[in-house]
């Protein structure tokens, strides 16, 4: 389906990959994975691979050295960089399938090299359009960080238009190497007739840094699996998520801190504001393994319940093989208390303003953990575009 | 209390391995009736024909079995250990056909051994108000003190239950836990025997404690006892269950049904103390449903057996009801807790409380899985949900698995859960005050459940201090 050549190893996995999306059963209600799920968001009959969706670079002055350059561009030119770290691990997450799906049909997307010590001060970012009708889209992120290198990179995933139902499978692998500081950032404001999966994998060597944060606005169903692997000792890894559900929106997030070195630490932190009849499900799970001592770990989940029809599921979880560990996780589902709106009256600010204000403030916390004033405020503009249509 | 382990005396020291093997004797085999090795029609129409069952109860028990066979063995979420349970090794009936007896002189002399060595005859005089003492699958004993007797309170077997008391059980009987709720409450719809049936009329608060003390004395036999308490509207109860084996070489099936009932404005309290041998897999479902403001609460102490299973469940049926789960488990080598509650928000400002406290000792895994469910128009339903790991070697595991699903605006759900160790400053603090590092280390686990134990009685929490701190002798370094 590539209209350029690709490398002989490349056309070899995709045809694997076929192969495999072929014979992998599709999520049944006894999975794990896709509890509180909703199976029915994956019939994908007629939809057909999109075969020139719409994808702009916007891209900073770069040091020398640096990769940035399309995915089918580096297939060509940077083959064995990518061979080296294109999906090297089947997703945990229940959405092998559709990785399958995306790695036999991924054409467009953005590859990232940034080599040792050098720093990239602004982000490099991605518009992906979504265009046609009952079109599949697979955009891919690949982004990679030598040691102490610096880098931060925004996705960001919309529609043409408001009409045309489309279907986008992302994948995202993010390979931070040692001491190196790597930031992702995704901006999901779909149409609300398209769907989303969204698949990340980080991986954090020995004292890096990684933070992904996941902003999800639009679509009418989403899936984000995020998993997060601390493999070298000192590594941190943020993973950060704001969400605004609303009308009958459904978000499903399932995320993953696997601790495989010890002395690391992560800390998730996802958010959702939900309106309408918008349903959520977030399940978590921290798994720390056998000799991964002096790990820090950990994991909230806050729902804010903005009308009496919204659902909130969340599932999080522990799995403790070592000692010396310090974990927690927590998860609160409530809505504004009547004290906080009354505060903000108190002061002149109508109800449904102070509502409004508290919501944001809800979201912005997660939003500033992110570090990185332009992504902030690029994320915090989704959301302000966000809270305008309701 | 003794702190230092390495040096105790000699009258210590017999106290405690008497009490460590406390529950691992057992006497020659003397049953009359048996059905024999594995599981099939025939051996439901067995088991009937010797209880005598009405048609009601023979249909009902094999509908159980044909669900049992029907449903797949949960290991898409449980532990594959499950797979290691062999059925159709199992023996599911064994008894001697005889009533359980009024008085313990006439209990048979090597039953009535095994309960005075388990020291229940001794507990009944002091603070019970009625004992139910089982053997394998039948009881040996049951009374209840003759001023609640003609108060009208019932307590009795699961047989005489049913028959004899069919109208206030029966419409209860499979509502709160119905067959098909899972692949074990299905098997012991099937093949149940035993268990208490309780009911306390409207209004009888009953001061002391009920109590069944369930006891596994042959090998390969599977237990499955049933026990349904209904408390009549305003009335309260408090029901306390024990459990023993001795330690055979191959696996034995624990796997009990527990329904609660608790109407208009009753309370009922219901402690179990497992301390079953390491052989045991034990494969419980409790639950129980509280009308307009009932109480119902779980207090949960799970010390022994292979695997268990056990995440007792409470429905608020009516407005203002209140629900609660108190569990402390404590996994060591070779055992599995698989613990947790399920609280099933049905009604508007009702409420639910779980704390959870766990331990795991050299290899042992604690699991809390829980479910909290708030459907849609509902109002003021609250939950609080705390679960407290602790670790105590570098191979012990632990694992978290809740599910919250709150639907609507009017509610307040949290959950929070943690894991740690005893510090080493903690342990060092104790080190420097003359007190050796096991005993620290077991002074810092008691304190750890110390807050939980207090919730047993009396005579329960000194013996759970006790049992925590015979598990977790030789468990540092």
């Amino acid at each position: 389906m590539m209209t350029t050549t690709v490398p002989a190893w490349f056309a070899d996995l995709q045809d694997e990959a076929r192969a495999e999306y072929d014979t992998h059963p599709m999520p049944s209600r006894r999975d794990e994975t896709w509890r509180f799920g909703n199976l029915k968001q994956l019939d994908f009959g007629g939809y057909t691979p999109d075969e020139g969706s719409e994808i702009r670079f916007s891209i900073p002055e770069l040091p020398d050295g640096v990769i940035c350059v399309p995915f089918e561009e580096a297939l060509e030119k940077h083959s064995d960089l990518v061979q080296k770290y294109f999906m090297r691990n089947e997703p945990r997450l229940g959405s092998q399938k559709f990785a399958a799906l995306h790695k036999a049909n991924v054409k467009n997307g953005l590859f990232v090299y940034v080599p040792d010590n050098v720093q990239v001060e602004k982000p490099i970012e991605v518009s992906h359009v979504l265009k046609g009708s009952n079109k599949m889209t697979f955009p891919h992120t690949l982004v990679v960080t030598g040691k102490n290198a610096q880098v931060s990179v925004l996705d960001r995933f919309s529609s043409a238009n408001d009409d045309d139902a489309n279907i986008c499978i992302a994948v995202n692998d993010l390979i931070a190497g040692e001491g190196s500081r790597l930031t992702y950032c995704a901006i999901q404001e779909l149409n609300l007739v398209s769907r989303m999966i969204q698949i990340n994998e980080t991986s954090v060597g020995k004292d890096a840094t990684a933070k992904a944060f996941t902003m999800n606005s639009g679509a009418q169903w989403a899936r984000n699996e995020a998993l997060s692997i601390l493999e070298g000792e000192g590594a941190h890894s943020d993973m950060l998520s704001c969400s605004i559900p609303s009308g009958t929106q459904q978000f499903d997030q399932r995320t993953f801190q696997h601790h495989a070195a010890p002395h690391t630490n992560s800390d998730l932190l996802y958010k959702n504001s939900l309106y309408g009849n918008a349903k959520t499900v977030f399940s978590g799970l921290i798994l720390v393994d056998e000799g991964a001592h002096y790990t820090d770990a950990y994991q909230t989940c806050r729902n804010l319940m903005m009308d009496d029809t919204a659902e909130a599921n969340s599932m999080p979880g522990l799995e403790i093989n070592a000692d010396q560990v310090k974990c927690s996780h927590g998860s609160t589902s409530a809505t504004i208390s009547d004290e906080e709106i009354f505060y903000l009256r108190a002061r002149g600010i109508p109800p449904h303003k102070a509502r409004r204000l508290i919501a944001r403030g809800f979201s912005a916390e997660a939003v500033e953990k992110l570090g990185n004033e332009a992504l902030e405020d690029a994320v915090l503009e989704a959301v302000e575009r966000k809270f305008s249509t309701l | 209390m003794s702190y230092d382990t390495s040096t105790i005396d000699q009258e210590t020291q017999d106290a405690i391995s008497v009490d460590q093997a406390k529950g691992d004797f057992s006497f020659p085999e003397n049953h009359k009736f048996d059905a024999g090795v594995g599981l099939s029609s025939d051996t439901i129409d067995y088991i009937s024909n010797v209880k005598d069952d009405p048609d009601w109860v023979r249909e009902f028990r094999h509908k159980g079995l044909k669900t049992f066979l029907d449903k797949p063995m949960p290991t898409n979420w449980a532990t594959k250990d499950l797979e290691n349970i062999d059925f159709d090794k199992i023996r599911y009936y064994l008894s001697d056909g005889q009533k359980p007896k009024r008085s313990w002189d006439e209990v048979p002399p090597e039953v009535l051994e095994t309960f005075e060595r388990l020291g229940v005859p001794e507990q009944e005089r002091a603070f019970l108000a009625g004992v139910e003492a089982q053997y394998d699958s039948e009881a040996a004993y049951s009374n209840v003190k003759e001023e609640l007797e003609k108060d009208g309170v019932i307590f009795v077997n699961s047989t005489e239950g049913l028959k004899e008391h069919e109208e206030i059980f029966r419409p209860w009987f499979g509502k709160v836990i119905p067959t098909g709720d899972n692949k074990f409450s299905a098997l012991n719809s099937a093949v149940f025997s035993g268990g208490s049936f309780i009911y306390i009329p409207k209004g009888l608060k009953v001061k002391h404690p009920l109590q069944a003390y369930f006891r596994i004395n042959s090998e390969n036999f599977g237990q499955f006892e049933r026990t349904l308490i209904i408390a009549d509207e305003g009335s309260e109860v408090m029901y306390m269950e024990g459990c023993t084996a001795p330690k055979f070489e191959t696996s034995t099936l624990h796997s009990a049904v527990v329904e609660l009932v608790a109407m208009k404005g009753a309370k009922i309290q219901y402690i179990t103390v497992q301390n079953w041998s390491s052989n045991v897999f034990n494969l419980v479902t409790k639950r129980g449903m509280a009308h307009e403001d009932a109480e119902i609460r779980w207090i949960d102490c799970n010390i022994g057996s292979r695997l268990t299973m056990k995440y007792p469940g409470v429905v608020m049926k009516g407005e203002r009801a209140r629900g609660e789960v108190i569990s402390i488990a404590l996994a060591n080598n070779g055992q599995h807790q698989d613990t947790g509650a399920k609280m099933i928000h049905a009604a508007n400002n009702t409420t639910s409380n779980v704390v959870s406290k766990s331990i795991s000792v050299g290899e042992g895994r604690s699991t809390y899985r829980g479910q909290v469910h708030i459907p849609k128009h509902l109002k003021g339903c609250k939950n609080n949900t705390e679960c407290d790991a602790l670790l105590i070697n570098s191979h012990s595991k632990t694992d978290t698995y809740p599910a919250i699903t709150v639907r609507g605006n009017q509610h307040v759900t949290q959950h929070e859960a943690s894991v740690s160790q005893v510090s080493e400053e903690m342990l060092f603090y104790m080190e420097q005050r003359g007190i050796p590092e096991g005993a620290a280390m077991s002074l810092a686990v008691n304190g750890f459940i110390n807050e939980l134990a207090q919730e047993f009685p009396m005579e329960y929490s000194v013996e759970l201090k006790r049992l925590v701190e015979l598990e977790m002798e030789g468990s540092v370094g």
